[in-house]
């Protein structure tokens, strides 16, 4: 069994920090907790409750795609919400499913769940600290999603059941702007609006502290280039949060100022979007001077490196999963780091490609084409080189390797659809049709929640020093990856079809008719999805309590949180660690010299043995 | 058990390249071949990437599926194959794909050009309407017959909602404008599509190669009845539009007693 190097006491660097344990009350240990793993483990749970409500939302909309005007079953009935409809979906509603479920789903799961939930989680554990730079401030990055996700909550219900938000997560103003613009744009979208910024300050919390925290408290030996590209990709996403979100926020603020009608009772607001003789449901024309594409460059200027705040921590956790699970150093260690340097500085200057037909300059138009098909290039070399890291290991074929392999394969789906809509002619097709949602889907579920099902199992054994049922996961695995791509691929050809995006019945018009049979389709492989991810949550609750018990490193891995105790205590590590190689070093050597196919970061170098096997 | 996960990883690709070989044929494709000229080069060039990509798809894929093989049908004494990787390929996969996507890049320049720039619109283009979006129809003012186009309104101007007559055969241009929140301009069948946006007036050209009624729906969201704004293109002879035209006015201009006094004069 691994455990800690025991010449790291010869060194002398071990204090143990095991004494400073006091006795805390439930309340300081497990709710308002300072420990980045309980933070991280709330974060998890949070999130894996709200992907069950985007699920529910997604459902929702399906059934409408499916059979429209129908009679919802069993949910129909069951709240009040639909009651009032006599459990049809109203096209008013469905704007706000479709809304609801995109926020959901973005700023409460992916968003949180991989910087909140495993960045939290991992970042202390992985560089050898005993906790974030800032706990209290780490702290208040969770206790500030409770406020956005009652701000989320309340926008449902502040205008009347009917009219939650329904200008889609983008918010494109003047929708979103004028107050009566639709059902939706009261009340019910400022709260949305006020949801978004919470998300967005809790956020900011949380990457001011990851980027001090891997800057200043890595262990000793712990070099730039020794890191896990787990803490690599958290660096680069904390970069890519710290100078984009300000935009969104900013943004945020003066779409609320614009829109001051809908929380005091006042004629005075400003105009930021708004031009002048609007004349919106018969309202009075409305005076301004404003520009609505100013919303649209401020929004995806976010947003755009946004997506890839949703990937990149994926991107980095399956790099080390696949290492590990392949016994095999990560190929290419480096262009892996660079490339996802290159995807963040890229990503800041490809926002107008969500703009291609908006009215946007050309000129402008030729640039963002040419930026946005270069980010497809470093995309590309990750994944070469995960393959190559595959090629030639020998493979551990548990769920963990299924549910990488998977994000592989998926992402490369979403990457070259990508490339259809980088292309300016071919996207002014295929702009808002369900192309895009093919697209996106591929990249935020298949990619990066295939790589959290996976992530999920492997930091399991560390979180509650026990591990998930492996067959469990494998049918989760292939149940999940079946229906994904029978609910996903065919959305390619609804958009090639020609389906517009954000329909309640895209079979008014004739030419999508006949689309009706596929829709079917995909509403039943969508729900066989949803129901699958039950196999995951149960597995993982009944793990916590009845799953078999495990040691300190029971995968074999290199990384430093396979040092501490499974779970470690508060402040992490029994021995304070000192790191003597990178964390990939399977099979190498000096793995070989002391009888093992691994070789922890903390083993000091093995004497008669060359420290870097050249190649 | 291993050999049945890596062929999982050939199986998923396979089917997913049968379904697109298959999907033209069940009518999961274009929803008509492209009905202007632009439209038949936006379909080139999709055609193109699909090639690319399609190869690029296969490629990766399977590379994928043969190393997860190869790991499944290892002895299990031999051990990983112990490497960091190797500067010689990264240099090679950096470059081929970076020429591909620039060639990719390259290839759209001229068609965007065509499409959008203002200055490179076709010479002989007329404007011949001016499409007004609002929740939730189109409204289309088209000049007094004989008379130009303007941005104001003039007396004269004909209206009609929610179809657009275009002469085929020849560019025309029309004024996209909303009256209230962003729209999108989209007909598939031509392969245009352009959002309204509020406060701006743009030009959008296309040709309409042959006769015949084409979709035009909405393709931004605007409210909870975009899916309804559903309106058609009518594409005829420049004569029979002109002939449409005068009969708009026509009924435009009825007012009871000028039609009696038309009456008596026969
Ligand atoms: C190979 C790299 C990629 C390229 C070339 C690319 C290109 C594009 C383009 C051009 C659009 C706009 C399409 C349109 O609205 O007409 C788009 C939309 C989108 N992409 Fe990507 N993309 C890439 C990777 C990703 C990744 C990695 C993610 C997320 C993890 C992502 C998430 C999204 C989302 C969410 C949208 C839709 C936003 C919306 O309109 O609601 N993309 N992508
Ligand atoms: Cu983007
Ligand atoms: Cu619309």
């Amino acid at each position: 069994m691994a455990t800690v190097s025991p010449a790291l006491d010869a060194h002398g660097h071990a204090d143990d920090h095991s004494h400073v344990h006091h006795e805390q009350s439930f309340i300081s240990k497990y709710v308002f907790s300072l420990d980045h793993k309980i933070i991280g483990i709330q974060f998890l749970m949070t999130t894996l409750i709200m992907l069950m409500v985007g699920g529910a939302l997604a459902l929702a909309v399906r059934w409408q795609l499916a059979f429209p005007w129908e009679n919802m079953p069993v949910v129909g009935q069951l709240f009040g919400l639909f009651r009032s409809e006599g459990g049809q979906i109203s096209p008013e509603f469905y704007t706000m499913l479709f809304t609801m479920h995109a926020s959901v789903m973005i700023f409460l799961v992916i968003i949180p769940i991989l910087a909140g939930a495993f960045g939290n989680f991992l970042i202390p554990l992985q560089i050898g600290t005993d906790d974030m730079a800032f706990p209290a401030l780490n702290m208040l990055s969770y206790w500030f999603m409770w406020p956005a996700i009652l701000c989320f909550g309340c926008s449902f219900f502040v205008a009347g059941g009917t009219a939650g938000p329904g200008n889609g997560w983008t918010s494109y103003p003047l929708l979103s702007d004028l107050p009566t613009a639709a059902p939706g744009s009261g009340s019910s979208q400022t709260f949305w609006l006020i949801g978004l910024t919470l998300v967005g300050v809790s956020s900011m919390m949380g990457s001011v502290n990851y980027l001090t925290t891997i800057i200043n408290m890595r262990a000793p030996g712990m070099t730039l280039f020794r890191m896990p590209l787990t803490i690599w990709s958290m660096f680069i996403t904390a970069i890519l949060q710290a100078f984009a979100l300000p935009v969104l926020t900013a943004a945020g603020f003066m779409l609320v100022f614009d829109r001051l009608g809908t929380i005091f009772p006042t004629d005075i607001h400003s105009v930021f979007f708004i031009p002048a003789n609007i004349i919106v449901n018969n309202s009075a024309p409305t005076v301004g001077g404003g520009q609505p594409l100013l919303w649209q460059h401020l929004f995806w200027f976010y947003s755009h490196p946004a997506v890839y705040i949703m990937l990149l921590p994926a991107m980095g956790m399956v790099s080390d999963m696949l290492s590990c699970m392949s016994r095999k150093p990560v190929f290419g260690y480096k262009p892996m780091v660079y490339s996802m340097a290159a995807i963040a500085g890229l990503g800041f200057i490809v926002w107008g490609h969500h703009m291609f037909t908006s009215g946007m300059n050309p000129a402008l138009g030729m640039t963002f084409m040419t930026s946005t098909m270069m980010i497809a290039l470093p995309s590309a070399i990750k994944v070469f080189n995960w393959i190559g890291t595959i090629w030639g290991g020998d493979l551990r074929f548990n769920a963990v390797m299924l549910n990488c392999s998977g994000f592989v394969a998926m992402f490369i789906v979403g990457g070259l659809s990508g490339i259809f809509m980088a292309a300016v002619p071919v996207d002014i097709y295929f702009h808002d049709t369900y192309f895009i949602v093919a697209h996106f889907h591929y990249v935020l579920f298949g990619s990066t929640l295939f790589g959290v099902f996976a992530a999920i199992q492997f930091w399991f054994p560390k979180m509650f020093g026990r591990e998930m049922n492996d067959t469990v996961q494998k049918w989760h695995f292939a149940l999940s990856f079946i229906a994904f791509n029978f609910t996903f691929f065919p959305m390619h050809m609804l958009g090639i079809a020609g389906m517009p995006r954000r329909y309640a019945d895209p079979y008014l018009h004739g030419y999508l008719e006949h689309l009706l049979p596929m829709n079917r389709f995909i509403t039943l492989s969508a729900i066989v999805m949803g129901f699958a991810q039950f196999l995951l949550l149960g597995n993982f609750f009944y793990s916590i309590f009845r799953g078999k018990k495990v040691g300190r490193n029971p995968w074999n891995a290199n990384g430093l949180e396979w040092t501490a105790p499974s779970p470690p205590g508060h402040g992490n590590f029994d021995i304070a660690p000192v790191v003597y190689r990178g964390p990939y070093e399977y099979s190498s050597p000096e793995a070989e010299a002391i009888g093992q196919d691994y070789i922890l970061q903390t083993v000091p170098h093995v004497k008669g043995v060359a420290k870097f096997a050249h190649h | 058990m291993k050999k049945f996960w890596a062929l999982f990883f050939f199986f998923w690709p396979t089917v997913a390249i049968i379904s697109c070989l298959i999907a033209p044929s069940r009518g999961w494709w274009f929803p008509s071949a492209p009905m202007s000229r632009t439209g038949i080069q936006i379909d080139g060039l999709f055609y193109l990437i699909l090639i690319i990509v399609s190869i690029t798809f296969v490629g990766t894929q399977y590379a994928l599926g043969y190393a997860l093989w190869m790991g499944a049908t290892k002895d299990s004494a031999s051990r990983a194959h112990f490497s960091h990787g190797s500067h010689k390929l990264e240099i090679i996969w950096t470059i081929v794909p970076s020429f591909i996507l620039v060639f990719i890049s390259l290839s759209q320049l001229d068609v965007l050009a065509e499409i959008r720039v203002i200055s490179k619109f076709p010479e002989q283009a007329t404007k011949i309407a001016e499409v007004t979006a609002r929740q939730f129809e189109w409204r289309i003012r088209y000049p007094k017959p004989g008379e130009k186009l303007t941005t104001e309104e003039n007396p004269g101007d004909l209206y009609y909602v929610n179809e657009l007559h275009v002469p085929t055969g020849k560019p025309v241009i029309i004024n996209l404008r909303t009256q209230d929140v962003q729209h999108a301009f989209f007909s598939p069948q031509l392969r245009v599509k352009q959002d309204a946006v509020p406060g701006l007036v743009i030009p959008v050209w296309f040709d309409v190669l042959e006769v015949g009624n084409y979709d035009l729906v909405c393709a931004e969201l605007c409210g909870w009845g975009h899916y309804k704004m559903k309106a058609r293109i009518v594409a005829q002879s420049q004569s029979s539009v002109d002939k449409y035209l005068k009969e708009l006015e026509a009924e435009q201009n009825e007012d009871g007693t000028k039609s009696e006094a038309a009456k008596s004069d026969e």
